[in-house]
């Protein structure tokens, strides 16, 4: 039996970089920074606090060498896992733990991209898989494009429903001035464009952007001397099962099965306490998948379950209340800004998009091809 | 000791696509490794499978300039799964369901598995 985590960490400062197309020249390091000065400020903070560093990268193999250099951190405590776009939501868990063992005080997670700039090409540091590269499949779509084939077989998924997600996602953006897609977008359109890897169009599949992020966490007495309203982290859980896709035991079952079950077991919470979803949408499939996994409906039912405005501005269960990877921004590993949007809902600072009386927020992020799920409940002091 | 990946190769350079079978808890092992993922177990002994399968899951990719190919997921029916194409059918043509034969073929060089609509009895 695992020690009891909940409420023994909480975010007290998130910020973004730049977003979207940022200046020529501008590092993935560089964004490292803005978001860390920007998220510091937030918090009340300053660089002098930061003991713990957790980062992952797709430019910097040894991450968190590369990052505390360039921030002039000396951290006594630092971990570079990276399990692809979760990473940072995998940070969270293992932050609270560092906090709570009285490891670190304050823990920077933080992330840069400039994959938009850099040519809009996915950076990955991943070598060809050789049972897999002759087959010259589209990484990552072409992998998310079968476990979509293969949920479309056994329960009738439509591509409707796929572009239902899209259309969701581009509402929310609509309510957010740092989304970088805000133009009206329907169905048809979704329906209507490239065909890339099917049954996946391009309007399917998340932006290429650049931009970084910065979360700041610190142990629950550290918060009573700071400013804004502390987000605690009420559970995490982490799992994965597999790397390569085909290696995936059950390509309409993720791991996020066992992670979401995980969280909810440490906050002690069920789904119909959840108030706000965030989840890595990388491609339209994801949030139907996670939904089912994560027991907010059955297995098989996702593609139903969103439909009729359910999961969009005004719907019963809002996700991806920035407008998510889909509309929103999406650097190459997109996990941060689940848990940013989702400390921001439950400070109440959501501006047009704010879901009214948040107290819960499930932030589930993916890393890889479905591989890595990684689930996290944040609360409200309420919530305690 | 050969390497799981060189005994892989010496069977495709024969036009043999090869698995392992655990000693222990007879699971069907792919891709090639020095041990079960199952149980464990290091006593992994190299079968050739039939080569009849059935596709698991499939997309069909559309370059912009070239045509459309497919890439699927292979259940084999000793029991592995594989990545691999459909050929003999137009790309966006293959279904899940549809029961496969494999071959190895040449590719830039190097022998790859492929596979064919089986034709019906």
């Amino acid at each position: 039996m695992s020690r009891d985590l909940r409420g023994r960490a909480a975010v007290v400062g998130v910020a973004e970089s730049d977003l979207g197309q940022v200046a020529p020249g501008l590092t993935p390091l560089d964004l490292i920074g803005q978001a860390t000065a920007r998220a510091l400020e937030d918090a009340g903070l300053t660089k002098a606090d930061v003991d713990g560093l957790f980062t992952a990268s797709s430019y910097h193999a040894l991450a968190a060498l590369d990052v505390a250099e360039y921030l002039g951190l000396r951290p006594r405590y630092f971990d570079g896992t990276n399990v692809g776009g979760s990473s940072f939501v995998s940070h969270l868990l293992h932050a609270a733990t560092a906090i709570d063992a009285g490891l670190c005080e304050v823990a920077l997670i933080t992330y840069g991209s400039t994959q938009r700039s850099d040519g809009g090409k996915l950076v990955t540091p991943s070598a060809p898989f050789p049972y897999e590269a002759p087959y010259k499949p589209r990484y990552p779509i072409s992998m998310y494009a079968l476990a979509t084939s293969r949920h479309m077989h056994e329960y009738g998924t439509t591509r409707t429903q796929l572009a239902e997600v899209a259309v969701a996602a581009r509402e929310w953006a609509r309510l957010n001035p740092k989304a970088f897609m805000r133009d009206p977008l329907t169905v048809d359109e979704v329906l209507g464009s490239r065909m890339i890897s099917d049954p996946l169009t391009k309007l399917d599949c998340c932006l290429v952007t650049d931009g970084g992020g910065a979360v700041v966490l610190t142990s629950p007495e550290r918060t009573r001397s700071l400013g804004k309203p502390p987000v605690f982290l009420l559970g995490a859980g982490e799992a994965t099962w597999h790397r390569n896709m085909s290696a995936m035991p059950d390509l309409t079952t993720t791991a996020a099965s066992e992670s979401g079950p995980r969280a909810f077991a440490m906050a002690g919470l069920k789904p119909a306490d959840v108030d706000v979803v965030e989840l890595y949408d990388a491609f339209t499939i994801n949030p139907i998948l996670f939904l089912e996994d994560l027991g907010f409906c059955g297995k098989g039912e996702g593609g139903a379950f969103i439909g009729g405005g359910r999961i969009a501005p005004g719907g019963e269960l809002p996700v991806n209340t920035n407008g998510g990877g889909l509309s929103y921004c999406h650097p190459g590993m997109y996990g941060i800004f689940l848990i940013i949007e989702a400390v921001r809902q439950l400070r109440g600072e959501g501006g047009d998009r704010q879901v009214p009386g948040s107290n819960v927020a499930l932030v589930n992020g993916n890393g890889g091809t479905l591989s890595s799920q990684v689930t996290a409940l944040f609360g409200t002091e309420a919530t305690l | 000791m050969t390497s799981p990946a060189a005994a892989y190769r010496e069977h495709l350079d024969r036009g043999e696509l090869a698995f392992q079978e655990c000693g222990s808890c007879g699971k069907a092992v792919f891709y090639p490794r020095v041990l079960c993922t199952e149980c464990g177990s290091t006593e992994l002994t190299w079968r050739s499978s039939a080569g009849l399968g059935t596709v698991y899951a499939t997309t069909a990719l559309h370059p912009r300039d070239k045509d459309p190919y497919n890439v699927a997921l292979v259940d084999l029916d000793e029991g592995f799964r594989m990545m691999s194409r459909v050929e003999g059918v137009p790309a966006p043509d293959v279904r899940i369901g549809l029961r496969v034969r494999a071959a190895v073929v040449t590719q830039d060089d190097e022998p790859v598995v492929i596979f064919r609509p089986e034709e019906a009895a």
